[in-house]
């Protein structure tokens, strides 16, 4: 799966679509392909906020829970309550459909410092070469 | 030995084929010093008989041949043979826990049964595969409302069983949770003014028994409103899980935490017993302990395997619900094939017993004079007397009777100095009721 | 869930298989599925008192009609309904369950016996003392028996499990530390640890710091040097280790700790490898607790019940959990309440007696022989690992105790995983090794033998092991659509989580009854 250009992304997995001071924020396809069949998402309530670099969620599949991090500080002002019923759009359309939550962001700059789509598809080249050394 | 299937020939082959010149080259990592030389210091070796020998010597030196009026959270009741032989047949005892569902269906069909008859029984929606016992099943209660309410307050009534209030403090002291008791009131049920008063939105817990610890039963409905209205959740523990034969369960509470000992399992000294958490389908991820779920397999045939285990120690570690891994099965399966043999009405026959030989053995109690019947509250196969004399002494006359005599609330309940808890069950015969009362009687005119 | 193809029969069940043959057997659906109003499957003795009034006596809470749903049928459907559904299990009993850390070994019936008897399973937890004193002596050389075998001062019987006597080992562990003014922070915890140990330093109120095996798969020493600070309350440690290694460092380690004010708690798990050689006192253990239901052959039952006694050295010994047993005079034994300093208690009553009565029987079976348990083990995995190394990788080669860990790197070149052969296990009649544990070796295959596996149940084991292997190279697919012979296939976990039904309900549409 080809990562959107428009796209930033963290070195946790997640992706960040920022339009204007609103930012969409979901999981990676890297990230969903290790995680496996997804089975429920755990997320925050609008109106809370979220800060850089803290938890503000879980992904689960039956093998595993995942952690996800803040890529950027501010507030969610929308939160993907599709996913409650279908959280396998996680799987199927991580960068699409399977978003996970808006944030207004408290501070537009955080987002300069994630990587653009080559940096990362390059950062996910070297983490399979050392799962497998 | 009559465990070890290897002749000295089939060992020496083996070592051979390892490359091995003695067993003692397997060892070789242990750092010569700490090899012991000598054999370890133990009793035995045994032979079966004399395996028996021994414990029938230590049976004999117990309390055969007394009739007992203790419950105070164990209770005899009668058990059918059936259950033992199911328990012990090979494929239930020595199965392993049901990770590799393809091979262990009967396991994760009977858990699935026992959840669904946990539900039934107390009127919540979920329940899991079982808890170490009631005692660890209030206090994995009471953290789950912590988790789901993020708050730290827990009010616990004082008539929770004193045992069940001791291991939740233990808990409670690591785990940042602040627990307060909340007194009752004149006739045994929870202080209503004093929950009222207690109650702020810092909350996570009330935690009431019913019936409490001194048999009386609470309402549990205002007690509820009441802790709802703070954003609170009630957590119910039920420690003599019968009364639910005839008894409402408790569908307000938001968790129950119930003692399964009463469904087919022996006092067998305080354990093992098993616990259960039930509770509403939209905690379960809270929820701690192994879940059943039903589902189908490639080719469509319904099937059961262990679900949501993402919240167990095995996957989330540090993150875990609990730390629970063993839990008490078999003892589940025994619940679960004893309440399947009482059944709807066999199960509601029971109590009913345990309800009527309850009510006559407190009107010959109370025939006595100087007894005194404490609390003036509804019960079910438990009540509170009050005599005019140390309970202890006259437990002490009636042991010499052959009589073990009630538990004696005064060791937990400093304040109820002359109570005493009696509890008559359906294994209670009438014939024994009325010979503990003639015996009591004349304990009480024993010069002082 | 992709649907798998059904090979052709000839393929699946092949004449290499030689411990299981296909066979017939019942099927059966929810006892709720066969229950009928006015079934009953057991009746109680006529009462024989005046019936009481249940609307009168208990008011409002009343419950008119019997539990709503309740199974309705008799005692022969009982029987053959939990009959048939224990004939869908594997079992001890059946043959080898190679789980390693599981020590799956065989139950003695007469554990089984003896804690059934009438003066033992009958006996209430708050009857007099002087009524209880066979109790007493059974708790009292149990406790005996475990310190002999481990070295230690003194030891609790009053946990559960082993989850819940880690627990307590913690706790035993803040209380020591708190006593002397600081409870101190973290416990470390090798990477290679069983899960318990994370969740449960949690729960005392630690926090968790993982520490890295080195290159042989042991605890890095030198890195513990530094990683020991005065804010380590303590280090977990599993010895022989998760990989079945012994730990051979471990008095160094013990001194380490020691220097710093901190203490070491040993995970028993792996007892069966050392008792009778060695004891973990002796090495520098301050504190571990014991799986009875593992070495001590107390039966697994499906999940449990087990138990989690912890033993420990003598300055711990003030903070036990109450009540303590003591000796008083003239041979008498009695239960203290008061223990001014104990952490209190973990569980209701006294432990879970009738499991600590089967693992005393037990012991009593073997008396000092019971090195000879531990030296059959112990050959039994390294014969297996002799016959299995080549065939499958060996990814940390230092020697074998009682089970060994390979790992799935060979196979995974034709996309075969430890899954995948775990299930391919089972059609050769045996119970799956414990897959994908430890954390540290991807794709691990962890077999644990025990002693009572005969020579013949071995050779089965390896031949097996050894046509799977076969198998993968030349037909991969047959082992990754494993089990073939099974009464249900692969299951569908995802659905089984994503939308979970938990119970029975009475509308609730069924597929075809199990079979």
């Amino acid at each position: 799966m080809a990562y959107p250009t428009n796209y930033r992304y963290t070195k946790e997995h997640e992706w960040v679509d920022v339009k204007g001071d609103v930012a969409a924020i979901g999981i990676t396809d890297y990230a969903q392909h290790e995680l496996g069949d997804v089975v429920f998402v755990e997320l925050p309530k609008v109106g809370s906020k979220i800060e850089a670099g803290k938890t503000f969620g879980t992904v689960e599949s039956v093998k595993a829970v995942s952690d996800i991090y803040a890529p950027a500080s501010g507030e969610v002002v929308e939160a993907n309550e599709v996913l409650h019923n279908t959280p396998e759009k996680i799987n199927t359309d991580p960068h699409g459909a399977g978003w996970l939550i808006k944030v207004r962001l408290a501070n537009s700059a955080e987002i300069k410092n994630l990587m653009d789509a080559a940096a990362y598809e390059a950062y996910i080249a070297s983490q399979s070469k050392e799962a497998s050394a | 030995m009559r465990y070890l299937p290897k002749s000295p020939a089939e060992r020496q082959d083996m070592l051979a084929a390892i490359g091995a010149k003695s067993i003692d080259d397997l060892f070789s990592t242990i750092p010569e010093r700490y090899r012991l030389r000598e054999a370890l210091n133990l009793p035995g070796p045994l032979s079966e008989t004399e395996v028996i020998d021994y414990f029938k010597a230590r049976a004999a030196e117990n309390s055969g041949g007394y009739t007992s009026f203790l419950g105070a959270g164990v209770y005899n009741h009668l058990r059918s043979v059936v259950t033992d032989a199911i328990i012990q047949r090979g494929e239930f005892l020595t199965s392993y826990t049901p990770y590799q569902a393809e091979i262990t269906q009967g396991t994760l069909q009977a858990i699935f049964e026992f959840q669904t008859l946990m539900c039934q029984l107390t009127g919540q929606e979920v329940a899991n595969a079982s808890m170490y016992d009631g005692s660890t099943a209030t206090t994995e209660a009471v953290l789950m409302a912590e988790r789901l309410t993020g708050r730290s307050r827990v009010l616990v009534a004082r008539s929770l069983h004193p045992e069940y209030r001791d291991v939740l403090k233990t808990y409670a002291k690591n785990s940042g949770l602040h627990v307060e008791e909340i007194g009752y009131s004149a006739n045994g049920t929870l202080d209503q003014k004093a929950l009222q008063a207690a109650l702020k939105n810092d909350v996570a817990a009330v935690v009431v028994q019913s019936p409490n610890f001194f048999g009386v039963i609470e309402s549990l409905p205002p007690l509820a409103d009441t802790t709802h209205s703070s954003g609170a959740l009630l957590v119910a523990a039920i420690t003599e899980g019968v009364s639910l034969g005839v008894m409402r369960p408790p569908a307000e509470a938001d968790i129950v935490a119930m003692e399964a000992q009463s469904f087919g399992l022996a006092p067998s000294y305080g354990g093992p017993f098993a616990g259960v958490i039930a509770s509403r389908d939209k905690f379960v991820r809270q929820m701690p302990g192994r879940l059943a779920g039903q589902t189908t397999d490639s080719e469509g045939r319904r099937g059961f395997v262990l679900t949501l285990a993402t919240r167990e120690q095995h996957i989330r570690r540090e993150k875990a619900t609990s730390n629970i891994c063993t839990n008490q099965a078999l003892c589940a399966l025994a619940a679960t094939v004893h309440l399947t043999l009482l059944g709807k009405e066999g199960l509601r026959e029971m109590a009913h017993q345990n309800l009527s030989k309850a009510q006559f053995a407190l009107a010959e109690l109370e025939k006595i004079r100087g007894v005194r019947r404490a609390f003036d509250a509804p019960f079910f196969n438990e009540f509170t007397i009050e005599l005019p004399r140390s309970v202890k002494i006259v437990n002490a006359y009636l042991q010499r009777e052959k009589i073990i005599g009630p538990y004696v609330l005064g060791t937990t309940y400093p304040e109820l100095t002359k109570h005493a808890l009696v509890c008559v069950t359906e294994t209670t015969p009438r014939a024994e009721i009325e010979r503990f009362a003639a015996a009591l009687r004349r304990a009480l005119e024993q010069p002082l | 869930m992709a649907r798998r193809a059904r090979l052709p029969q000839t393929e699946t069940m092949t004449d290499k298989i030689k411990k299981a043959t296909r066979h017939t057997n019942q099927n059966e659906g929810l006892i709720f599925e066969k229950s009928s109003p006015g079934k009953r499957a057991f009746e109680l003795p006529p009462l024989d008192v005046p019936a009481a009034d249940p609307a009168k006596a208990l008011g409002p809470v009343h419950r008119r009609e019997g539990v709503e749903g309740f199974p309705e049928v008799s005692e022969i459907e009982v029987i053959r309904h939990f009959t048939r559904l224990s004939t869908w299990n594997y079992a001890i009993d059946l043959g080898m369950y190679p789980l390693g850390s599981c020590t799956m070994k065989y139950n003695p019936r007469v554990n089984e016996f003896v804690a059934r008897l009438d003066g033992i399973a009958t006996e209430h937890p708050y009857q007099p003392q002087e009524l209880s004193q066979g109790c007493f002596k059974i708790l009292h050389l149990l406790e005996k028996c475990l310190l002999e075998i481990t070295g230690m001062d003194a030891v609790t019987l009053q946990p559960a499990a082993g989850a819940q006597g880690e627990l307590t080992g913690l706790l035993l562990i803040r209380a020591y530390h708190e006593k002397n003014g600081n409870p101190r922070k973290k416990v470390l915890i090798p990477d290679s640890a069983h899960g318990t140990n994370p969740a449960t330093a949690v729960i005392a109120g630690y926090e968790v710091e993982n520490i890295k095996s080195e290159s042989h798969g042991q605890i890095d020493v030198d890195k513990l040097r530094d990683l020991v600070t005065p804010d380590v309350a303590a280090l977990m440690i599993t010895n022989p280790s998760t990989l079945g290694i012994f730990e051979e460092r471990i008095p160094e380690i013990a001194e380490i700790l020691h220097a710093k004010g901190a203490l070491l708690y040993m995970d028993g798990a792996n007892m069966n490898a050392l008792t009778g050689i060695t004891r973990p006192g002796d090495l520098g253990v301050d504190v571990m607790h014991l799986n009875l239901h593992k070495t001590f052959s107390t039966p697994h039952g499906g999940g449990g019940p087990g138990a989690g006694p912890v033993a420990m050295k003598k300055i711990l010994e003030p903070f036990r959990p109450v009540p303590i047993l003591v000796e008083k005079e003239a041979g008498r034994l009695a239960l203290e309440q008061i223990r001014p300093d104990s952490i209190g208690r973990v569980k209701a009553f006294s432990g879970n007696f009738g499991v600590l009565v089967r693992a005393l029987a037990y012991i009593l079976a073997y008396g000092p022989g019971v090195r000879q348990a531990t030296e059959d083990a112990v050959l039994n995995a390294n014969y297996i690992r002799k016959h299995l190394e080549g065939v499958f990788d060996l990814p940390y080669s230092l020697p074998s105790m009682h089970e060994v860990v390979f790992s799935d790197a060979l196979q995974k070149k034709n996309g075969v995983n430890t899954m995948d052969i775990a299930k391919r296990l089972i059609d050769y009649g045996f119970h799956p090794y414990t897959t994908a544990f430890p954390l540290i070796v991807p794709g691990a295959l962890m077999i644990e033998p025990t002693e009572s596996e005969s020579r013949e149940e071995c050779d089965l084991f390896i031949d097996a092991m050894r046509s799977i292997a076969a198998e993968a190279a030349a037909n991969p697919d047959l082992v990754k659509s494993a089990p073939h012979t099974t009464r249900v296939r692969r299951l569908d976990e995802v659905g089984a989580a994503r939308k979970p039904i938990l119970r029975w309900k009475p509308q609730a549409s069924r597929t075809e009854a199990a079979g």
